[in-house]
């Protein structure tokens, strides 16, 4: 019977960047560069076109009567394509909450990004989305705090995510 | 279930932030040494399953194409499975069913990442798990997620950061007894509590750290268990399953997915009451809260009840569950696939009674490893027995 | 004794150049509902397992599987990705029914190449990055070498891989879904665009857009499911070592192997005899002749020769790719093994309308999973 106890060393060998820097380990290096143009949907281009209105817009499946943020022609718990388009409000209460000190490629920042799940009033209790927060210190953020949209002005709306530049505190209602 | 599975032998290389075996290699080693274990030759081999995260680490399209040779997988049916972060324990989970259906009598599973080719740093890859239109636009990290989660578990439960920073202190602290450990120490609360935030609450030593490995086992039927060994570790349960796509509608508190994978594993395994029936676990911790927030959806803890249970010291080696015996994600390193597969290999080395340093006290019958991945979204998980 | 999974349930959107009214979920939602109904069966209540194939640069997404549950009606259920072709996700969901893990299992696959600006950027990304990527050439240089040799090493006419590209092309006239059906003569494929000497451009097959979805189902749970059900009796997969430099690139040595592990469970002796229909791999003419030696349906060297015969042709004496396979139909990236099992599936029911093969009992479908790999599958069929 062979035991991992007799196993006394285990494979592989450390190196670090300097190693490679010096040359005294080769790589090759390659940039790689997909490109895609991806097909938004029927629900997503609907979405992003409402956004460029100023409005956020989610889609209603009448068999479990909840109302779908962000919209699909599909409900995943029932099975069935969705039924309405529904406007709702752009203000709604923070989920939960983080202070990103860290970009895309974990390079530090010098002004940290705040981020939340923003519930969205008018949708159904916890069908949130993800998005910043803005003109808020972050030690006054909460959980359960009240927020409403910033929306960059109509001539620089893009139809994107971005036309909220990010959601702000608005005191309780 | 047509065959009862065994587990045979197991290997793992080092983990370490950057290694100078090529993505190949690593595999080549891993396997080499299951195999060893198993006393067995590439020959004996049926089929492989190979486990490797997101292309975009090593850098390649089809990694599982690449990896092939390494894994032992030239002229053998070969199938990759992937479930993200939720990989690692996955592996086997493909060769249960290999084995278990009847198509097979034997199987090697192998899983590799090596996370240092991509430039400027491996974290960059997981921006293009976010949805494309709506969330990669917002400057996405995959820190951002665990934050918000972390955040939402101590809210509902009322949750400290020092009560989370206990199992930092744990799993670095049993890995100093891991050979192949990238991140051993011996820390405390403090350390963990003033190291630098990087996405808080997360904050610099609540993570584990990109890492280059692999690590694999061998299955195989009981008929062919019984002549390679009288110590096989049985595989008796497997679950897995995925959430909803949207992540920002979820309830973020608690892991349903790892409640139904983990029902699944112990339907299959005849197992009713987890807290009692398992002996140890390893919960995937690749930030210190998750073990806790598994833990409490592998049924292995109350719903916000794992913290106390952490403090108490009920989950270190010599507790009455000790979870994470290995040194964990936490410790041993982090190289997504091979991080799930090293869970694997430790449970059934403890459960052999061949852990060393590591072994804990109590008389370990049952185990449990657990894997998490995707947009907060698969859990995995296997249970073993002796 | 025979493997005996049913396959219970099919259905397929897209199959179309370019889809862009629909996100990939979408397309996935259309062809998934149709699957369903076609089965009879409710996916949040009557399937224990969902499997999707698929790559992560084809979809533009690390971790794809994380985009797949709500359009299949799989949320909270087990779903996992197989990175391979849809044939492999079937053996995979024929494991899971045999393990006991599912009764009713789904597989799905699709392509959004129409998504994807510069495809041949990803294909080369496949290539070893020391070894193979700095030739730097249109990707199908690897299927211009296999097939130089191949005809060197068969003494195979370069005509008979033209006339590969214009029967397959014909045949997808009469196929709905044939998106590249055409009537060519030899003349017109070999004196087409260079793709990659000695490969033509007519000859290289072009990628569609489409998805696909299966329910399949153990023996004892397909007889309460549909009337229609097509059996898989045997199903094998097999990769040779991807080191381009290594292989025998006259021969599909994983087609060999994946054939001889099928036909073994299926219990087929005389596969030159046994079927009366293949869908085989045909990416690329010279594909389809080496497949069809690789599974024994042509003697090594002969296939060329057949197929100039007529012997492969609707009326022939086995029709190979009826359909139109990839070059007349389109190629799906890892749907392709799906897309030649729905045709033979549709042919087994009856229900192959104008492209119909009379008393078709039995066939054999064959699949790669493209350049640079040297990985396929084969499944035998039966109704």
């Amino acid at each position: 019977m062979i035991l991992s106890q007799k196993i006394t060393s285990y494979p592989g060998h450390e190196i670090t960047p300097e190693d490679v820097k010096e040359g005294k380990y080769l790589d090759v290096v390659y940039k790689f560069e997909p490109k895609y143009s991806w097909a938004a949907g029927v629900a997503i281009s609907r979405f992003l076109a409402e956004l460029k209105e100023g409005r956020i817009i989610a889609r209603k499946c009448m068999n479990c009567e909840r109302i779908l943020v962000p919209p699909r022609m599909y409900c995943e718990q029932c099975f069935r394509p969705t039924d309405e388009w529904v406007q709702i409000k752009d203000t709604g209460t923070i989920n939960t909450y983080s202070i990103s000190h860290v970009g895309t490629d974990a390079r530090r920042l010098k002004t940290p990004i705040l981020v939340a799940v923003v519930d969205l009033d008018g949708a159904t209790p916890g069908m949130g989305i993800l998005h910043n927060l803005g003109e808020v210190e972050p030690s006054e953020i909460k959980v359960g705090m009240k927020v409403k949209a910033v929306w960059k002005s109509s001539s620089e709306r893009q139809g994107a995510i971005t036309d909220i530049r990010y959601f702000r505190p608005i005191g309780e209602e | 279930m047509k065959n009862r599975v065994a587990i045979v032998g197991a290997g793992m290389t080092l983990f370490r932030r950057r290694m100078l075996e090529s993505p190949k290699e690593l595999s080549f080693e891993a396997t080499r040494m299951a195999l060893d274990s198993a006393g067995l030759e590439l020959k004996d081999i049926q089929s492989v399953v190979s486990g490797s995260a997101p292309d975009a680490f090593d850098g390649m399209h089809m990694k599982g194409e690449y990896l092939l040779d390494g894994m032992g997988g030239i002229g053998k049916p070969n199938q990759r499975v992937y479930v993200g972060g939720g990989t690692g324990v996955f592996t086997p989970i493909g060769g249960f069913w290999n084995v278990a259906s009847g198509m097979y009598d034997t199987c090697l599973c192998v899983a590799e990442e090596k996370m240092s080719p991509l430039h400027p740093h491996p974290q960059y890859a997981f921006w293009s798990i976010f949805d494309q239109i709506l969330e990669r636009p917002l400057g996405t990290t995959l820190l951002w997620i665990f934050s918000l989660e972390m955040r939402r578990y101590m809210h509902k439960y009322g949750i400290k950061e020092e009560e989370i920073a206990s199992v930092a202190v744990k799993n670095k602290g049993n890995a100093v007894d891991h050979p192949c450990a990238q991140l051993g120490a011996k820390i405390t609360v403090d350390d963990v509590m003033n190291s630098e935030p990087i996405c808080w609450p997360v904050k610099r030593l609540d993570v584990s750290p990109p890492s280059d490995g692999a690590a694999a086992v061998v299955l195989a039927t009981e008929k062919v268990a019984k002549k390679l060994t009288d110590q096989p570790v049985w595989l008796d349960g497997v679950g897995w399953t995925l959430d909803s796509t949207h992540w920002t509608n979820r309830d973020l508190a608690y892991p349903e997915y790892v409640e139904k994978a983990a029902w699944m594993a112990y339907k299959m395994a005849g197992i009713k009451k987890p807290r009692k029936e398992i002996d140890i676990a390893e919960v995937y911790d690749p930030f210190d809260y998750k073990e806790l927030h598994h833990m409490e959806g592998l049924q292995l803890a109350g719903k916000g009840e794992a913290a106390k249970m952490a403090v108490d010291g009920v989950t270190q080696r010599d507790g009455d569950l000790p979870v994470c015996p290995s040194g964990g994600l936490l410790g041993v390193g982090n190289p997504i696939a091979a991080a799930g597969m090293m869970k694997i290999c430790e449970v059934f080395w403890q459960l052999r009674g061949e852990a060393g340093k590591r072994q804990v006290k109590k008389d370990a019958r049952t185990g449990l490893a657990q894997a998490w991945g995707d947009l907060m979204q698969v859990g995995t998980v296997a249970v073993m027995r002796s | 004794m025979p493997l005996r999974i049913g396959i219970v349930g099919v259905g397929y959107s897209g199959f179309d150049s370019m889809t862009p009214s629909l996100s990939t979920r979408e397309l996935m939602f259309e062809a998934a509902t149709r699957a369903y109904e076609d089965a009879g069966v409710d996916p949040r209540k009557d399937v224990q397992s969902f499997i999707c194939c698929t790559e992560d640069f084809w979809e533009g997404i690390s971790i794809t599987d994380e985009y797949m549950p709500d359009q299949l009606g799989a949320v909270l259920k087990p779903l996992c990705t197989i990175s391979s072709d849809g044939i492999v996700g079937l053996a995979t969901a024929c494991m899971h029914i045999m393990s006991g893990i599912a009764d009713v299992a789904v597989v799905e696959s699709h392509s959004k190449i129409s998504d994807v600006v510069n495809p041949d950027e990803i294909s080369s990304f496949a290539l070893d990055p020391i070894y193979d990527h700095h030739v730097n050439a249109d990707p199908r240089f690897v299927a211009g070498l296999e097939m130089a040799r191949y005809l060197k090493e068969t003494a195979t006419k370069r005509e008979y891989c033209a006339q590969v590209a214009v029967k397959n092309k014909k045949n997808a006239l009469l196929n709905p879904r044939g998106v590249h059906g055409a009537d060519l003569d030899k003349k017109a494929v070999l004196n087409s665009k260079i793709a990659a000497s000695p490969l033509t451009e007519l000859e290289s097959s072009k990628t569609i857009d489409g998805s696909m979805v299966f329910v399949l189902a153990s023996a004892q749970k397909a007889k309460k499911l549909g009337n229609h059900t097509v059996w898989i009796n045997g199903i094998g997969w097999s990769s040779d070592t991807p080191w381009l430099e290594d292989r025998d690139m006259a021969r599909a040595a994983y087609a060999e192997q994946s054939a001889a592990r099928a036909y073994k469970m299926a219990g087929v002796r005389n596969p030159a005899t046994y079927f009366d229909l293949a869908e085989v791999d045909d990416t690329y003419s010279y594909k389809e002749l080496q497949s069809l030696e690789a599974l024994k349906l042509a003697a090594k060297g002969k296939a060329g020769k057949m197929v100039e015969s007529g012997a492969f042709d609707r009326d022939g004496r086995l029709p190979v790719n009826a359909s139109g396979g990839s070059l007349g139909v389109g190629h799906l990236l890892e749907a392709t093994g799906l897309h030649r099992v729905l045709e033979a599936v549709l042919q087994l029911r009856g229900q192959a309308g104008r492209l119909q093969i009379q008393r078709a009992k039995k066939a054999v479908v064959q699949s790669w999973r493209g350049i640079p790999t040297a990985t396929g599958a084969v499944a035998v069929l039966g109704n």
